[in-house]
């Protein structure tokens, strides 16, 4: 009997390489030299319209003294935090109703996804009117219920609870879809010998559902945490970062010192950082993925 | 060819007679060939050509696009124009610029904020070699009728002028005469009339506030330097290019800030900009705001306001040592690396004719660096606004006095005071505010200008 011929032995490598030149050379323009760029920036002082000067790790060292830079990090976690955690807990409690059966059933579960579909820019700049103090209708609608007003985005305290209602209006509904699909996955055999066996419906959410749904909910933790890590429209367009620095997540001062302060070597380095911030998160949550996979 | 006749009898009657008409058509003959040759002036001289212009989003890029088939028709010179939000703007000049290869050929400049950045940086064309040039600049452009103040402005400190002078935007205060006259209060004379103006009207039980105006950072300087300014305080020495912002007068600036936002205004002006503070003084629950004089317009149209025909313009009150009004403004100028100069040069002189700048003021969109259309009992007569707001922003600019420091990293500076100052509405201590900003900003202000 003669051994099967290996990718190697067929020439693969040789034969084939040319073909990934396009996608390689994509990919060095659009994500590596842009990277390589940045690393080069970050080791320089460099204010646009000033000359350049190398500053070595200059750059990094001033990034840890900087207190808006530290204070951003809390906000960008106090932030993430609350924009996964509550549309990843109604977003499954959503998948858990809608996947029963009722009437309607569709109409309601396309009404409910119309919020993921609409431009966060535009979103932003609805919810910013209705926040208003004033004039908002947010606030009518609590006096209509004997409720004082509420200073939503323009007060410290309530500006991160508002922008993450923004956030959970808009992204649970992404949530309750990758559950819906895991739900809709999910074999039938074990609930019928739960029947059999007796068990009441928390036994079989908790034992049955729940475990084998947990892969589904941590793919939506992975998705939402990405996204609230990068979140910078909706917090640009109604907080600005502020009232002071209230909302200023990594984004926006990052933001302010490339593109309003022009500190474009610093705003470098603080994307390399945050960059090591991000990759420290998703190995974490990669981690949890592996954890969480059926068995 | 001369005949024989001609020659026995000297010059013939019929020759003197072509000689003479010949005379007389010299000088039209000369203007078509000048045209041609780049002689004498000709607003067609560049037809065919076409000019891209960047402009800032607000009432003076909509006179300008509304009107600029007329530029169209006047030279020949098609205009492609876009229009970008104030701040989005001044990032979008910066790239381009410093890209070397801007996409379009005319600008709008804010001088308050850009102008030392581009004079340093050399990106737009000197304007006076071109204003001197008799063969690109209208005979009737008439250069002496724009305002020393406007000319001021801008010209940078080397003697260049990269732009032509387009507005000038003095600080005013917006009341509501309604609401004085309920308490029987005449408009404040000083900074001390105005707390007490602001604290007689404020009924926070029926939701009436004295006082209105920007809390959100970085936009709220200039409420803070409209103050520093009456205390005879510039935030930055020009002379010295020193911090002042630790002075006793910023220091009562900040302190007059904290009270009026803290005390007088509506929950949540920390988070307001010009445009909260504008609704909700159009809403008529509010006593005073004050912001640039552009902003009236939609206080008197009905659709957008309650208060029609209830609005005071006043100018800013005595400061305890002095009376001026925070000025800011803007320029239009020609990007230094356009293929089009001449064209875009001739699009600026259209911008800043006496024609443009007469709609201008007559809209209220703002007020024109010339003399003339003030001047003008025809163009006050078309004034789409009351005669007081006119009276209020001649007599403000009258006692302009720059609100923003010239200096590179304007942006930074209002950033770091603004969140100074956002901190005191929340309760914060003005003076530790103010001097932490000025220990923050002092090593930005210092490598700026080395």
């Amino acid at each position: 009997m003669t051994a099967q011929p290996t990718a190697m032995d067929r020439g693969y490598g040789r034969n084939y390489l040319p073909f990934a030149y396009p996608a390689l050379l994509i990919t060095g323009a659009v994500i590596v030299f842009p990277w390589l760029f940045t690393l080069f920036m970050s080791v320089h002082e460099w204010k646009i319209g000033s000359p350049r000067a190398f500053v070595g790790l200059n750059n990094y060292f001033r990034l840890f003294g900087d207190e808006r830079f530290v204070e951003s990090i809390g906000t960008t976690l106090y932030f993430t935090l609350l924009s996964v955690v509550l549309p990843v807990l109604l977003g499954t409690a959503c998948a858990l109703v809608f996947n029963e059966r009722f009437p309607l059933r569709g109409l309601c579960r396309a009404i409910f996804i119309l919020p993921m579909m609409a431009t966060p820019v535009a979103v932003a700049l609805v919810w910013k009117m209705m926040f208003h103090p004033q004039l908002g209708v947010l606030n009518y609608l609590l006096s209509l219920v004997g409720l004082p007003p509420a200073l939503w985005h323009t007060s410290l305290d309530t500006v991160i609870p508002t922008l993450v209602m923004v956030e959970v209006w808009h992204w649970t509904p992404l949530v309750m879809l990758i559950v819906l699909g895991g739900l809709a996955a999910a074999p039938t055999e074990p609930y019928e010998s739960a029947r059999l066996d007796g068990a009441n419906p928390w036994q079989m959410f908790r034992y049955i559902t729940l475990p084998l749904i947990m892969p589904f909910v941590v793919l939506a933790v992975v998705i939402r945490t990405i996204d609230a890590l990068k979140a910078f429209d909706t917090i640009f367009v109604i907080s600005e970062g502020g009232p002071g620095t209230a909302s200023e997540t990594i984004n926006i001062y990052l933001y302010l010192q490339a593109f309003a302060f022009y500190n474009i070597g610093y705003a470098s380095a603080i994307v390399v950082v945050f960059f090591v911030l991000i990759i420290v998160l998703a190995m974490v949550l990669l981690w949890l993925r592996q954890k969480a996979k059926w068995s | 060819m001369t005949t024989r006749k001609e020659n026995r009898r000297g010059i013939s009657r019929r020759a003197a007679l072509r000689a003479g008409a010949g005379l007389l058509a010299a000088p039209a003959i000369m203007k078509v060939a000048t045209a041609q040759t780049g002689g004498a002036f000709n607003w067609r001289r560049f037809a065919g050509q076409s000019i891209e212009v960047s402009l800032t989003l607000g009432p003076r890029a909509t006179n300008l696009r509304t009107h600029e088939k007329e530029f169209t028709e006047l030279t020949g010179i098609r205009v492609g124009s876009e229009v970008v939000p104030e701040q989005q703007h001044r990032q979008q000049q910066v790239i381009q610029f410093n890209s070397g290869n801007p996409q379009f050929d005319v600008t709008t400049v804010s001088w308050h904020v850009q102008k030392r950045l581009f004079g340093k940086s050399k990106w737009l064309v000197d304007m006076k070699p071109l204003l001197a040039d008799s063969q690109l600049t209208a005979p009737d452009y008439d250069w002496p009728d724009f305002t020393p103040g406007g000319v001021r402005w801008a010209t940078q400190a080397d003697g260049r002028m990269d732009t032509l002078p387009n507005n000038i935007d003095p600080w005013m205060i917006y009341y509501n005469k309604e609401l004085f006259a309920a308490k029987g209060l005449a408009f404040p004379r000083t900074f001390e009339e105005i707390v007490m103006a602001a604290e007689k009207l404020t009924d926070k039980s029926a939701g009436i506030y004295g006082w209105v105006s920007r809390g959100l950072k970085n936009a709220n300087v200039p409420v803070w330097t409209s103050f520093m300014l009456g205390h005879d305080v510039d935030p930055v020495d020009p002379k010295t290019v020193k911090l002042q912002t630790t002075t006793d007068g910023a220091i009562a600036a900040a302190e007059l800030y904290k009270k009026l936002n803290r005390e007088y205004a509506p929950p949540g002006t920390v988070g307001f900009n010009w445009n909260e503070a504008q609704t909700s003084f159009s809403q008529g629950r509010i006593g005073m705001w004050i912001d640039g004089i552009g902003f009236a317009p939609p206080l008197e149209d009905p659709t957008k306001s309650r208060i029609v025909g209830k609005v005071g313009y006043a100018v800013m009150p005595q400061g305890p040592k002095a009376r001026h009004s925070a000025t800011f403004g803007d320029g239009i100028g020609v990007a230094a690396g356009s293929k089009k100069k001449e064209a875009a040069y001739l699009y600026c002189q259209w911008a800043t004719s006496k024609l443009m700048c007469n709609r201008l003021l007559q809209s209220g969109g703002g007020s024109p660096c010339r003399a003339s259309p003030y001047k003008s009992p025809e163009v006050i007569a078309g004034l789409k606004l009351p005669r007081e707001w006119l009276s209020c922003l001649e007599a403000s600019s009258a006692i302009g006095r720059p609100g923003l420091p010239e200096i590179v990293p304007v942006t930074e500076f209002r950033d770091v005071f603004g969140v100074g100052l956002t901190n005191t509405i929340g309760g914060a201590d003005a003076r530790a505010e103010m001097q932490k900003a000025t220990d923050a900003f002092t090593p930005v202000l210092a490598k700026s200008e080395a």
